[in-house]
């Protein structure tokens, strides 16, 4: 490694490999919306009794009303195009700790039946041929191939 | 509001890397600073207050490694882990709380981690960051529902860059001044479309402190002191999906709590300069929006015609703002310290003549969700 003479003359003390693993809990909601992808999928929503927002995905608590919620609503694997973005940097994927190949794209998207967005892959990386308000379908990892994660849904795809 | 004052600054010299100097000599640096500035040595200083994150610095509990550098040693002490704008808000409530004199710092060297992996575990573990997304991938998507919400073209984004970083020149402590034109920004090459690299904040490291007081421990600073007017802030929802991108809803209502404090209820007249915490330079016309210098979906307009340029009617970052430098945390603190700066006629070289009132906003989590607003001087 050949730094400039600055920095030969200050050490760096680097962390190596050290890894801080975690598990977290899914939780009952999560294991829900996940457990609906991985065996059936299919999408679920929560809808708030008191103002009637439908959350994708799950959970237990509408912020703005800090109300319970448990109805639980279908939602289909269709929806529309929010916002989206071509990404070109070069970046170590968190899950798999290797160099995802670029250019991928992510999407903001507005599933039919609910109100609020899910944030995944869309497969296209012409920002030119994509725009707000398109339609997007879900495309899932093969059955059995799934693990209930995120993952098990590959990107959504223009419809 | 009480009667509270910043009396004494300090920043360090901001860089892309600083190798001769660990975080707590950065902080060492500010704390010997902001303590000159207001005639003061730390046995003057009643409370410490320190904000680091502990992911930045790959280690537990990251502010006890500056205190000695801080000089709370056998102080009353405790910590902020979040933007310095935020920081100083705790620091300004210590004061309110009876203790005299609060000295707050902040530091970051993002020289020693890597960025995206940090600001990826923002997200959600669960449900988001598996996708890899971090502070610039989501800035993008909400760059883009801005752009969309208003009709804007990447040509007017890139104004903000061309600005700030022309700004820089004349900021000493400023990493990245840059003769740069919207065709550069334009032909740099993209990160996350439709955000290029002219359009993001460099990689720094740097720290900064400020000292605040009561009226009667203020009376030393005499006319040094500058007044806080309003401090207030707001959060929006956690999941981006929850959220209106486009929309500055949250740094809508921390302004109103800031003004109210403050008086002020026409802030594109009583306003005379804005420090903005513009990490990407779209954030700066949406953050003006928000603060409502200009209303929803003008500031792009307004930045074309020059109103924001250190010569127009509301300076904005005459400093350089974020484009110029972003130790992250110390960031919305340096926008504090620019706008004393500014109200004390102190600024230098990119001092704006007349300065009697100014706003400084910071802001944590992803697409700016938590928002932090001061104002700062102005009259009795
Ligand atoms: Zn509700």
């Amino acid at each position: 490694m050949s730094d400039g003479g600055v920095k030969r003359m200050y050490l760096v003390v680097e962390s190596g490999q050290a890894e801080q693993p975690f598990r977290w809990s899914a939780g009952t909601y999560g294991s829900r919306f996940l457990t609906a992808i991985r065996d059936d999928g299919t999408f679920t929503g929560i809808k708030c009794p008191k103002c009637g927002h439908v959350y994708v995905p799950l959970r237990r608590v509408c912020g703005p009303c800090f109300t319970e919620m448990t109805e639980l609503v279908p939602v289909s694997n269709e929806g529309t195009l929010v916002t989206f973005s071509v990404v070109s940097f070069g970046f170590v994927d968190p899950s798999t700790g290797k160099h995802r190949a670029v250019p991928y794209g992510y999407a903001v998207i507005k599933l039919d039946g609910a109100d609020s967005y899910l944030i995944h892959f869309i497969d296209e990386t012409d920002p030119a041929k994509m725009k707000a308000g398109d339609r997007v379908r879900a495309v899932f990892e093969d059955e059995g191939e799934r693990t209930g994660s995120m993952l098990d849904i590959k990107h959504f795809e223009l419809v | 509001m009480e009667r509270v004052a910043v009396i004494g600054v300090g920043m360090t010299q901001f860089a892309r890397e600083r190798p001769a100097e660990t975080a707590a000599d950065l902080v060492f640096e500010a704390c010997t600073r902001a303590l000159e500035d207001a005639r003061l040595s730390i046995e003057d200083v009643d409370v410490v207050i320190t904000g680091s994150n502990d992911f930045f610095d790959g280690r537990t509990i990251s502010s006890m490694a500056v205190m000695d550098a801080c000089g709370s040693y056998d102080k009353n002490v405790s910590t902020v882990e979040g933007d310095g704008t935020f920081g100083a808000a705790h620091a300004l409530m210590r004061v309110l709380a009876g203790w005299g004199t609060v000295l707050y710092c902040a530091h970051h060297k993002g020289s020693e981690s890597v960025m995206p992996l940090i600001t990826n575990a923002m997200f959600d573990p669960i449900f988001e960051r598996f996708l890899g997304i971090e502070a610039v991938t989501s800035a993008a998507l909400q760059a883009r529902a801005y752009m969309d919400r208003w009709g804007l073209d990447e040509e007017t984004l890139a104004l903000v860059s061309v600005k700030n970083h022309g700004n820089a020149f004349r900021n000493p402590v400023a990493q990245l001044p840059l003769e740069t034109t919207v065709e550069d920004v334009m032909g740099s090459p993209y990160i996350a479309d439709p955000l290029k690299r002219l359009d993001c904040a460099p990689v720094t490291d740097g720290a900064a402190a400020v000292i605040l007081a009561d009226r009667e421990h203020a009376r030393s600073a005499g006319s040094r002191a500058v007044r806080v007017r309003g401090v207030g802030y707001s959060c929006d929802a956690f999941h981006l999906g929850d959220r209106d991108l486009a929309d500055p809803s949250a740094l809508r209502d921390a302004a109103a709590r800031a003004y109210r404090g403050a008086a002020i209820d026409d802030p594109a007249r009583q306003i005379d300069l804005a420090e903005v915490s513009e990490v990407f330079g779209y954030m700066e016309l949406m953050w003006c929006e928000g603060l409502g210098l200009c209303g929803p979906g003008e500031a792009g307009e307004m930045t074309a015609s020059g109103r924001t340029a250190r010569d127009g009617d509301i300076p904005v970052n005459v400093s350089g703002g974020c484009l110029s430098a972003n130790p992250v945390l110390v960031s919305g603190l340096n926008r504090v310290i620019e706008c004393v700066l500014q109200v004390r006629g102190e600024a230098g070289e990119h001092q704006v003549e007349g300065v009697r009132t100014a706003v400084a906003q910071g802001f944590n989590g992803p697409c700016g969700q938590s928002q932090c607003v001061w104002v700062l001087g102005g009259e009795e």
